[in-house]
């Protein structure tokens, strides 16, 4: 028997609306939850004092700087190697073997679980390279791990851009680089913050690649050669341990926010940056 | 215009002299010992059939074809003499004497403003007064300025079809190009806007070589004084526009324009 379209049509709306509508809820049910739990132990007193007995007590000041600085760190190594390898691939390679290659390496590693990162950047970073556990190294291991992702975001947003703004420049006397600099890089860089912000999203909520190279220091680090510990990581430990589920979920819920904050300031950078362009 | 008809072996100056000319596409060859020359400061029309080679050909005379992976060329094109595929040849510098109109208009995402000096930044003009000056002489000379003077700083994806095309025309007159070679300038727009730019290209022919390709005989006929016609990376007949539309001397063009082929 056949059904007439017009049900499936109805059937293939319930279906679809319905996944998205669960894929929301699930969402919601999550962060609903952990605010709920995290929110009245959140508070600037929380953020800007120090931990006391192991976290059990006190505030999350170290880690707050910890979560800063390794992403940071990160974001600033892996964004120029990112973008630099990503316009080598699209504008100064043709498309053969190698590229091919190196596309599917870059496809591997992006798939790669971030504990092996974790001990790449252990054995690597932290021991033959004798950087300890350390922002350093942290900061080293996790730009290793977003850079996959960044330079395929920047390469499909490069690819993105009309061919004929290309030739255009060329007919005009551009060379290669000015085209790069003065047509491609603006035209595609929306694509590519969006790449460069998922990698910080990453690393903002990383901990196994973490714990390996960046330890899980309590005390405030005065230098990129100190250990430190980010929020994903202390609440880890604090739920691990059993030291204090409340502060465990205290700090989720700034991690929260945090990501949260980076994401929106991605959005609103992004719309500035096509508002101000055209 | 002078009532004797035109012939490639008449009196003037020849800025183009091409000869021999293969190019091959991978295995494909493209154009076949193509012989043309090009007269200083006239309309020369190129026309044929979709994938005659007519827009290949134009694309060899600013080297666009470079861009193309496994274009093969042999022959000679000589720019005022010289061999512009000689190693000793700087690309850049070429491109800015035979610059190029595009088949559909396509200005920068880019305020009209930074449309027009982009060829000027690029090559290294900062002087805001200089860059002023010309935005205003080259839009003027597109017809262009008594329409936009006011909206400089606007979004150029703002304007209208055949005007984007017209900044198009004065982005390219920006970087005073001695040659300007227009791919299918019109294809995109309506008759009205088709107009504008042929009037506009009679206008430029006094300063400016003029090589045009184009799918509409018609719009030869009315502009060019020379016109080639090609098939099959093959330049059939190539002399005065008004013999090759009044008494042509290969039956091939005769039939492609009496329209029966092509």
């Amino acid at each position: 028997m056949r059904i007439h379209p017009r049900y499936v049509q109805y059937g293939a709306v319930a279906i679809l609306s319905g996944g998205t509508l669960l894929t929301l809820a699930v969402l919601v049910f999550i962060v609903v939850f952990v605010l709920e739990k995290g929110l009245p132990v959140l508070s600037l007193d929380f953020l800007l004092s120090s931990p006391q007995d192991m976290g059990r007590a006190g505030g999350i000041f170290p880690t707050l700087i910890g979560t800063i600085a390794l992403p940071l760190l990160a974001i600033l190594i892996a964004t120029p190697l990112g973008i630099g390898t990503s316009i080598y691939l699209t504008e100064y390679t043709r498309e053969n073997r190698v590229t091919r290659v190196i596309r599917f390496g870059t496809d591997c590693l992006a798939g790669i679980p971030s504990i092996i990162f974790g001990l790449f950047g252990f054995i690597f970073f932290v021991t033959i390279l004798g950087m300890g556990w350390s922002i350093l190294s942290g900061g080293l291991t996790l730009a290793f791990m977003i850079l996959p992702t960044i330079i395929r975001t920047s390469e499909e947003a490069i690819k993105a851009v009309p061919k004929s703004y290309r030739d255009v420049s060329f007919s005009l006397g551009a060379t290669r680089w000015q085209t790069v600099k003065r047509v491609i890089l603006p035209n595609a860089l929306p694509g590519i913050l969006t790449g460069v912000m998922l990698g910080i999203g990453r690393s903002i909520g990383e901990t196994a690649a973490v714990i390996f190279t960046a330890g899980s220091s309590l005390r405030l680090p005065t230098s990129i050669f100190d250990s430190t510990r980010t929020m994903a990581v202390h609440f880890y430990i604090l739920a691990r341990e059993g030291i204090s589920n409340e502060n465990a979920y205290g700090t989720a819920a700034a991690l929260i926010i945090a990501v949260l904050l980076v994401n929106l300031t991605a959005y609103w950078l992004m719309h500035w940056f096509i508002a101000k362009r055209s | 215009m002078s009532s004797a008809p035109l012939s490639p072996d008449g009196p003037g100056r020849n800025r183009f002299e091409i000869s021999k000319l293969d190019l091959f596409y991978g295995d494909f060859q493209a154009l076949k010992s193509v012989e043309m020359s090009v007269r200083d400061r006239m309309i020369t029309a190129l026309i044929g059939p979709s994938g005659c080679g007519k827009s290949t050909l134009l694309r060899c005379l600013n080297r666009m074809n470079d861009l193309i992976h496994g274009t093969r060329i042999q022959g000679k094109v000589l720019l005022d003499g010289q061999d512009i595929y000689h190693a000793s040849t700087d690309v850049t510098n070429l491109r800015k004497r035979v610059g190029m109109v595009f088949q559909r208009p396509n200005p920068f995402p880019l305020s009209l403003y930074n449309n027009v000096v982009y060829g000027l930044r690029v090559a290294g003009v900062h002087s805001r007064k200089e860059l002023d000056e010309i935005v205003e002489r080259s839009l003027r000379a597109a017809w262009l300025w008594d329409v936009v003077s006011d909206r400089l700083d606007h979004s150029a994806l703002e304007l209208p079809l055949d005007q984007q095309q017209r900044l198009c025309v004065a982005r390219l007159l920006a970087v005073q190009p001695e040659v300007i070679l227009m791919d299918e300038p019109c294809s995109a727009l309506d008759p009205i806007a088709t107009m504008k730019i042929e009037e506009l290209m009679l206008e430029l022919k006094k300063e400016y070589t003029i090589i045009i390709v184009t799918h509409n005989m018609q719009q030869a006929a009315r502009v060019s004084d020379f016109t080639g016609y090609m098939l099959l990376g093959e330049m059939i007949e190539f002399g005065g526009t008004k013999d090759i539309f009044t008494r042509p001397s290969n039956k091939l063009t005769d039939d492609y324009i009496t329209g029966k082929y092509g």
